[in-house]
């Protein structure tokens, strides 16, 4: 019996929305008008400026990584193992700049460090300057944004590693005649790498991938994103692809010599993961540094918030020298519901995540009853497409779909998808898929693979199976993925910058040309609302 | 045979290089129970799982009533399936689990009568609005039994259904579910590597070893005339000696001993042979093998001795207080059953 294996038909559907494009943008780095040639890409190798970018790229990425791990790690210990007043609050603090999305949170910086900033207009006031004392530009003003918005990936995966070190290694540690410090250095930091690589590897991509910070401070400092979009709206495809597969590559390298990292299998599970008790700090003068510090740290988090609602609430041309906005109305919201071109990206982003969110939720479900069954001889494979477009930067994802899909070529399956209402969702969808397949195969892993067959056995169809039994338990793992697919596909800057149309304008497109216009009160209001769907994406899919 | 409801002809099952089910060809009369024993491994699960439609058989078919089903689906095959952990929907009551393999086919009056019967049928009236959390591992096990006869399938098939149980409680469930089986005079099919299970339970018992079968037969025919080594050393408490046959009916054991021996399998003159004795069927005797009392398992009036001899310790079952442990003993035995030497 010769069989299509399980699974055959989702694998050509993943391959030929996203490897198949990033394949199609590599192999035209080496063609020209009259077949294969090396013209562009020694081109691009012979440009400084291109070296310049891929190493400002890297070497970003690298300080990300450490600048990252060097606030979230302390802290994660901070709020694991020491008990002090505030605590609970602060640490649920602590994830707030996960509500803010890439370019939200960028002009939420803008506005509170920027050179017409709240700081350093306080700065000028205090001072009797009579300019800015700094301005927010070139890679220092990217590592700021970075640090802020990335070490809660090292606080977050640091602190679910320490909550699984079992207490009695410590305590065998300490039996065994080593002291706080050793313990430490040879027990604790070794059970925490496999968390610390997977955190390295989150931040090393996801800042190799950031646009939105370079593209609003780079200035004259260039990164790989910023000149593909530089290159792409330049006109100069040629060059756009070359440097999209220059970014490609380097992604592909370093998700490999990280993921060999991330991949030792984590050898904490094997204690029962009793943590330790968190230490109440008993000293007063310890007790109240910690909690000052604690808030302290937890106003400069919350303070690009506040920031963004106080500017959202600021009409257009009142504020210009003075130290605070003179006047609040609500009149910028106003607008963003009673003027149709102000509503429109509003609308757009909400359809088109959407449909982005069913789409990969209803790719993640398969993929999910695919990779539980006993012998589906594709699982790993699936496994693997469906978490590889987290690895694609998104600069890289979009010029790939814009190379694929402007071409007629029904027979290699290429349509003409850009300029179309269709790609953006498109693009949403595949960046969605990680997300939505991370959550959702974890829960069917949980899931009795059983429960399917005793469906079938009473007669249930593969329909009735699925909704009568694997989605309502799924459910809260299918509203996880769904609110955090959703809230990315909704602030979603980096994908929609190469691919919009003026029809199809998203949220964030919108608040670059309000910036443009200098009207910040309208910029800041859709970042408000923004965030607040992010944060209410994240209550729903946090909870359980 | 004209007599059986289930057939299964033939069947094989390869996983990779691995058989683990080979060959397999085996009936069950209508109404019957078939139990199939053997050790983890031995193919009877995978064999449960073909018969469900859960695997699809490399070669072989399954029928039912002269009706090949070897193609069907699980879902349009009407076997009922009491898995091993029960598989109960956790979201649904007691009442919608029973009720799922009803939907459509009947209007909601008469599905809820028969949600009713058969939670009757298992003796849990009154649970259908509980949760399945609620309930204790013998009340789920109940209700996944309950769940599978409830669209009266032509087969019932059960994967260990009492390992997930207290030892104090398997007993009892098991009378109860042989009970429910009676009543409802299903054919039924059931997995156990609980030899006393399969006697319990089962009107016929099919042993299987490796994806073979070894033999099906009554309890009685098992356990007194196993055909083969495994099914005479799986089958029952038994004590494995090495010999080798003189002819006669005789065997002279490397321990010293020669003993009366039947032979189910040809065994020539002067061939290896080993030799299985059953703790009941030796006794100590003033002459015979010669051994010693090394071991004594305490069970109230009767005890289990282990006898060190000279090559291999054998079992004796006698009244408690017959010897000590660290005595000199003889053993002699009425008969004892020989195979062919199993090859290393």
């Amino acid at each position: 019996m010769t069989r299509r294996p399980r699974g055959a038909w989702l694998v050509v559907l993943l391959v030929w929305l996203f490897v198949y494009p990033v394949l199609l943008v590599v192999l035209d780095s080496a063609r020209g008008p009259d077949g294969w040639t090396l013209e562009y890409v020694s081109a691009f190798l012979r440009e400084p400026g291109e070296w310049a970018a891929l190493w400002g790229s890297l070497w970003i990425s690298v300080a990300s990584v450490v600048l990252a791990g060097a606030i979230g790690v302390p802290l994660a210990f901070v709020f694991e193992r020491l008990d002090f007043p505030g605590r609970r609050v602060l640490g649920a603090l602590v994830a707030l700049p996960a509500v803010l999305p890439p370019l939200v949170g960028v002009i939420a910086f803008l506005f509170l460090y920027g050179e017409s900033g709240f700081v350093a207009r306080a700065l000028t006031e205090l001072l009797g300057l009579d300019e800015a004392p700094w301005r927010l530009r070139g890679a220092g003003a990217i590592l700021l944004v970075h640090a802020y918005s990335m070490y809660v990936y090292f606080y977050l995966f640091t602190r679910a590693g320490l909550a699984k070190v079992d207490v009695s290694m410590i305590e065998a540690a300490h039996s065994l005649g080593s002291g706080t410090w050793t313990t430490f250095r040879r027990v604790t930091l070794p059970l925490l790498r496999p968390q610390l690589a997977a955190a390295s590897l989150l931040t090393f991509m996801t800042a190799l991938g950031s646009f939105s910070a370079p593209y609003i401070f780079g200035g004259g400092f260039r990164v790989m994103t910023t000149q593909i979009v530089a290159s792409k709206l330049n006109g100069d495809i040629r060059m756009a692809v070359v440097e999209t597969s220059a970014l490609a590559l380097v992604a592909l390298i370093g998700l490999f010599l990280l993921r060999r990292q991330a991949e030792t299998r984590s050898v904490v599970a094997v204690g029962k993961g009793i943590p330790p008790a968190a230490r109440a700090l008993s000293q007063p003068i310890a007790r109240w540094g910690a909690t000052g510090l604690g808030w302290a740290f937890g106003i400069v988090l919350l303070l690009p918030h506040a920031t963004l609602v106080v500017v959202s609430l600021v009409p257009l041309g009142t504020w210009t020298t003075q130290l605070l906005p003179p006047t609040y109305t609500l009149s910028n919201y106003a607008t963003l519901i009673t003027e149709p071109e102000r509503l429109r990206p509003l609308v757009n982003s909400l359809w088109m995540a959407t449909v982005a969110t069913v789409g990969a939720i209803a790719i993640a479900l398969w993929a999910g009853r695919l990779v539980v069954q006993r012998r589906a001889t594709l699982r790993g494979l699936i496994e693997t497409l469906v978490s590889v477009p987290w690895a694609i930067p998104g600069t890289v994802l979009a010029i790939a779909l814009a190379t694929a899909f402007s071409v007629r070529a029904p027979w290699m399956a290429r349509w003409v998808l850009v300029g179309t209402v269709v790609i953006l969702p498109l693009a949403y969808l595949v960046r969605n898929i990680p997300i939505a397949a991370g959550s959702i195969l974890a829960g069917f892993r949980q899931l009795d693979p059983s429960l399917d067959e005793a469906a079938a056995s009473l007669g249930a169809g593969r329909w009735r199976t699925l909704r009568a039994v694997t989605v309502p338990l799924l459910r809260p793992a299918i509203l996880a993925g769904a609110a955090l697919a959703f809230a990315t596909a909704l602030g979603d800057f980096v994908t929609s910058i190469v691919l919009y149309t003026y029809e199809t304008r998203p949220i964030s497109i919108e608040i670059l040309s309000s910036l443009r216009a200098f009207d910040i009160g309208t910029a800041a209001a859709y970042g408000v609302v923004l965030m607040l769907i992010s944060a209410g994406a994240m209550l729903v899919g946090t909870r359980r | 045979m004209n007599d059986a409801f289930l057939e299964l002809s033939h069947l094989t099952k390869r996983f990779g290089d691995h058989v683990a089910v080979g060959d397999l060809s085996l009936s069950v009369p209508r109404g019957a129970v078939l139990a199939l024993l053997g050790p983890s491994g031995s193919g009877k699960t995978t064999t449960l799982r073909l018969l469900a439609g859960f695997e699809r058989p490399d070669a072989g078919t399954i029928a039912v009533d002269g009706r090949d089903v070897t193609a069907l689906r699980p879902a349009e095959r009407r076997f009922g399936m009491v898995f091993q952990h029960y598989a109960l929907f956790p979201h649904l009551t007691v009442g919608e689990n029973v009720a799922f393999g009803l939907a459509g086919s009947a209007a909601s009056a008469d599905r809820n009568a028969r949600v009713m019967e058969v939670l009757s049928l298992v003796d849990l009236e009154g649970f259908g609005g509980r949760q399945v959390s609620e309930l204790s591992g013998g009340q789920q096990q109940r209700v996944a039994v309950a769940r599978a006869l409830a669209p009266e399938p032509r087969v019932l098939l059960l994967d260990e259904p009492l390992s997930n149980l207290d030892p104090t409680l398997r007993e009892r469930t098991r009378r109860e579910l042989r009970a429910a089986l009676d009543r409802v005079g299903i054919t039924t099919v059931f997995v156990t590597h609980e030899q006393e299970e399969a006697f319990a339970l089962g009107d016929t018992v099919a042993v299987l070893d490796q994806g073979r079968l070894e033999q099906v037969g009554t309890p009685p025919e098992l356990y007194e005339h196993p055909r083969t080594l495994f099914v005479a050393s799986f089958v029952g408490r038994a004590s494995v000696l090495g010999g080798v046959v003189i002819g006669d009916g005789r065997i002279r054991l490397d321990a010293g001993a020669e003993w009366p021996a039947e032979a189910p399998q040809d065994l020539a003159a002067g061939a290896r042979a080993s030799v299985v004795v059953r703790p009941e069927a030796v006794r100590f005797a003033r002459e015979g093998l010669a051994g010693t009392v090394t071991e004594r398992r305490y069970t109230g009036a009767r005890a289990l001795f282990a006898v060190d001899v000279n090559g291999g310790t054998v079992e004796v079952e006698a009244s408690a207080h017959a010897v000590t442990v660290g005595d000199l003993v003889h053993l002699a035995v009425e008969r004892v059953l020989a195979f062919p030497e199993a090859k290393e």
